[in-house]
C-alpha cells in the first residue's frame, strides 16, 4: 500500500521497550503517519517508561504523561488549548494501556467520546497490567494465568468488549489494528486522521514477559491472533457500520495458545471451548459486517466530515 | 471572565453550581469567549484542565466539598506539572454523614497538594481574588485555589464592583505561563523520573522555593491591585489590634461577624483585636509569629477539624510561634462545622473563655 504521508519515524531508537514489545511498534507505526505535527498523551502504562525517563524522551513529538485515570479528559483539554491557539490541525494522540482504557479509564474515556472530542484514542491492549507485573485487567481473556489469576484461580470472566462500548457510543470511527499488520494499522490510522471527532482505535499488542512467547514471537503471536480469528481486524463507523478489513486464514486457536504459557493449564476441553467462543464471536461481527440497509454513503462522508456529531 | 479564561472545565456539584450555571451562560451569549466543557466528573474536570493550562491557555473550574476531594489526584498533578490553574471551591462540609452545608475541612484536607490557597471573606473579594490569583499563579507557576463559603457567600446576593475589563487586562498583561507544550519545539512532561531518583527530590525543591516566592509576589500583585483598583487585603489583615487582651484569629465569613463584635466589645470598653488570615498556602508563619507575638492571649476559631489533633489553622499558628521566645497562650476554638452558626455571642463566649483562663485547657475548645 502506498502512503502518501512521510514515513520518518518519530520515536527514537533506544526507547525503554522490553525486546519483542508490540506496542513500541504500534506507537513507531502510528507516527509514521500521524507525522510531526502531533502531541501525544500518555497515560500511566507501559508507554510511561517506553517514553523515556526524564530527562530524555523517546519521543520527537511533545508529550503531556497523564493521570492514570483521565488521559481522555487530559487529551480534551490539550485539543481545546490547541484549537484556542489556531493550531485545531495538531493530531492528538492518545496512548493508553488496556488497564488505563477498560478498567480505571473507562469513566473519563466514556465522558470524551460522548462529548465527541476530536482525538485519536490508541488503547494498546497487551491484555493485563504489564507494567505492574502482568496482573489480570478485564482485557485479560478468559483461561489466562497471570500474577493475580494463578493456577487454581485462572481469569474465570470473558475479555470485555471495548470495541462494542466505543461502538455503542456511537463515535465517528473504531478500529481494531494490530502491529503485525503494519499497512492495515496505518491506513485506519490515515482514515482516523482526516475524521473529525472521537476515534478509537483498539491494538493488540502481545507482550513476550506477560504473554510468555519467545521474543522472536513478536510478530508471530500477533499474526496467529488475527488469522485464528480470536482478535479480528474490522472498523466501525458511526457505531453501525461494520467492516471486516483483513479476512483471517482461520488457523485453529490452539496453535495461537500453545505458544503461550499464561494459558498452559487449559485442557483439551477448555482449548476446545475457547474455540467455540471465538467461533461464535466471528459469526455475529460477520452477521453485523452484512448490515447495510440503513446506512447510506452520505451518513459516511458526512461522519468524515465531521457533521455526524455537529463538529 | 476578567481574566479571559480559554477553557472551562466543570462538574455541577452543590453549592457550587451557581458558578458554572453563570459561567456557561457567559459562554453561551458570547460574553465570554471561551470553551465551557461539560465533563462527566470533577476527576475529569480536573485532567481536562491540566491539558489545556499544558497548552498554555487560561483555565479554570469551580468546585465544593466531595468534588474537590475526588479532584485530590489532579490537585497534586497540576502543582507538580508547575500549571497555573486557578479553581474556585465553595467550602463545604464532607460526608460521611451527608451535608451541603458549610466547613472548610474540603480544602484544607487538600493543604498538602501544593496550591496556594487564598481564603475569602466576601464577594467582592473573591472577584478580586481571582483576578489577584492569574497573576501570582502564572508568575510562580503553581496552580490557585480560591475558597468561598458555602451558600453564606455562593446563594447570597451582594454588591459587588465589577473590574474594569481594561484595567485587568493591563494588570494580568505581563504574566505568561513558562511551561507549555510547544509543537516547534517538542518536549516530554510530566513522565518518569523514578531511574534518577535525585531529579524528583530537585523538582520538589524548586516546587517549594516558587510556593516560598509566592508570598511576596502575592504581596506584589495586591499592592499593584491597590494602586489600580483601590483595594487591597493583604495575607494577613489586622483590625483593632492595639494594646488587645485578647487577638481574634479568624478566616472567612466568620470575620465579619468577629469584626462587628470586636466593634461592640471595644465600645464597652474591652481590648479585642482581630487578625483575619486569607492565605494560608503558602502560611505566613514569620508575619503572623510577628504580630501574634507581643500579646498575651490568642483565640483562633476554626470552622474545620483535623480528626486527632484539633483546629487546623490553630495548629499552623502554633508551628509559627515555636521557635518565638515570647509567644501567647493560644486558645484554639472549633465552631460552625457543618454550617452551624457562628453568631456574635458565640465569639462573646470564646472570648470569655479566654479572658477567663490562664491558658487553655484542652487542645480543642468545642464552642456551640
Amino acid at each position: 500500500m502506498n502512503f502518501s504521508t512521510p514515513q520518518e519515524d518519530y520515536v527514537y531508537p533506544g526507547h525503554q521497550a522490553c525486546p519483542g514489545c508490540n506496542a513500541a511498534l504500534a506507537v513507531r507505526f502510528i507516527l509514521q503517519v500521524l507525522g510531526r505535527n502531533t502531541v501525544a498523551v500518555i497515560s500511566a502504562c507501559c508507554w510511561t517508561n517506553i517514553g523515556g525517563a526524564y530527562p530524555n524522551t523517546s519521543l520527537k513529538v511533545s508529550s503531556l504523561h497523564s493521570l492514570f485515570a483521565a488521559s481522555a479528559a487530559m487529551a480534551t483539554g490539550v485539543r481545546l488549548g490547541l484549537k484556542r491557539q489556531g493550531k485545531g490541525e495538531t493530531n492528538v494522540l492518545v496512548i493508553a494501556g488496556d488497564g488505563g482504557t477498560f478498567d480505571i479509564g473507562l469513566q473519563s474515556l466514556s465522558g470524551a467520546v460522548e462529548r465527541n472530542e476530536d482525538f485519536l484514542y490508541v488503547c494498546y491492549d497487551n491484555e493485563g497490567y504489564m507494567n505492574t507485573g502482568n496482573q489480570r485487567s478485564s482485557a485479560t481473556p478468559w483461561g489466562a494465568a497471570t500474577t493475580t489469576t494463578a493456577a487454581g484461580n485462572l481469569e474465570a470472566s470473558i475479555k470485555k468488549n471495548i470495541l462494542e462500548i466505543m461502538a455503542a457510543h456511537r463515535i465517528p470511527y473504531a478500529a481494531t489494528a494490530c502491529a503485525a499488520f503494519p499497512d492495515d494499522l496505518k491506513s485506519k490510522v490515515e482514515k482516523a486522521s482526516r475524521i473529525k471527532g472521537s476515534k478509537f482505535l483498539h491494538i493488540l499488542s502481545p507482550c513476550p514477559v506477560g504473554w510468555g512467547y519467545p521474543t522472536e514471537y513478536m510478530v508471530k503471536m500477533g499474526r496467529l491472533a488475527v488469522d485464528s480469528k480470536v482478535f479480528p481486524l474490522y472498523e466501525v463507523y458511526d457505531g453501525f457500520q461494520y467492516n471486516i478489513t483483513l479476512e483471517p486464514k482461520g488457523n485453529p486457536v490452539r496453535e495461537y495458545l500453545k505458544l503461550q504459557n499464561r494459558f498452559r493449564y487449559l485442557n483439551d476441553d477448555e482449548v476446545e471451548w475457547i474455540q467455540k467462543n471465538v467461533d461464535k464471536e466471528w459469526g455475529i461481527l460477520t452477521e453485523r459486517a452484512k448490515i447495510r440497509k440503513y446506512i447510506k454513503d452520505q451518513d459516511i462522508n458526512d461522519s468524515v466530515e465531521g457533521k455526524y456529531k455537529g463538529i | 471572565m476578567l481574566a479571559r479564561v480559554k477553557v472551562i472545565a466543570a462538574y455541577p456539584i452543590t453549592p457550587q453550581t451557581t458558578i458554572v450555571e453563570e459561567l456557561s451562560k457567559f459562554c453561551a451569549d458570547g460574553r465570554l469567549d471561551a470553551d465551557f466543557v461539560k465533563v462527566e466528573s470533577e476527576h475529569s474536570a480536573m485532567a481536562c484542565c491540566i491539558g489545556a493550562t499544558a497548552t498554555g491557555v487560561r483555565t479554570f473550574t469551580a468546585t465544593s466539598s466531595h468534588g474537590l476531594l475526588y479532584m485530590h489526584e489532579g490537585l497534586h498533578w497540576a502543582a507538580g506539572a508547575r500549571l497555573p490553574i486557578v479553581m474556585a471551591n465553595v467550602n463545604r462540609s464532607v460526608g460521611a454523614p451527608w451535608s451541603i452545608r458549610c466547613d472548610q475541612n474540603d480544602s484544607l484536607s487538600q493543604r498538602d497538594t501544593g496550591w496556594i490557597q487564598l481564603y475569602c471573606e466576601d464577594n467582592q473579594e473573591v472577584m478580586d481574588t481571582i483576578v489577584q490569583a492569574y497573576k501570582v499563579a502564572e508568575r510562580v507557576s503553581l496552580p490557585c485555589m480560591i475558597l468561598l463559603e458555602g451558600f453564606s457567600l455562593s446563594h447570597t446576593t451582594d454588591i459587588v464592583e465589577i473590574l474594569d475589563q481594561e484595567l485587568v487586562d493591563r494588570y494580568l498583561a505581563d504574566s505568561q505561563p513558562e511551561n507549555r507544550l510547544d509543537l516547534e519545539d517538542p518536549h516530554s512532561f510530566c513522565g518518569t523520573c523514578s531511574p534518577v531518583p535525585n531529579a524528583y527530590f530537585n523538582f520538589r525543591y524548586h516546587q517549594q522555593k516558587a510556593m516560598e516566592e509566592a508570598k511576596a509576589v502575592f504581596k506584589a500583585a495586591d499592592e499593584e491591585f491597590h494602586q489600580v483598583f483601590g483595594r487591597r487585603y493583604g495575607p494577613l489583615e489586622t483590625y483593632r489590634c492595639e494594646e488587645a487582651e485578647v487577638v481574634l484569629v479568624t478566616s472567612g465569613t466568620i470575620t465579619s461577624t468577629a469584626r462587628d463584635t470586636v466593634d461592640d466589645l471595644r465600645k464597652s470598653g474591652q481590648r479585642i483585636g482581630l487578625i483575619k488570615i486569607k492565605m494560608f498556602r503558602p502560611f505566613p508563619s514569620d508575619e503572623i509569629a510577628a504580630l501574634l507575638a507581643p500579646y498575651e492571649k490568642v483565640a483562633v476559631i476554626d470552622r474545620n477539624l483535623s480528626s486527632g489533633q484539633g483546629g487546623i489553622f490553630a495548629a499552623e499558628i502554633k508551628a509559627a510561634l515555636y521557635n518565638r521566645k515570647k509567644r501567647p497562650a493560644l486558645f484554639g476554638f472549633v465552631a460552625g462545622l457543618g454550617g452551624m452558626d457562628v453568631t456574635p455571642s458565640l465569639i462573646e463566649d470564646m472570648i470569655r473563655f479566654t479572658l477567663e483562663n490562664e491558658s487553655p485547657p484542652a487542645d480543642i475548645l468545642w464552642a456551640a
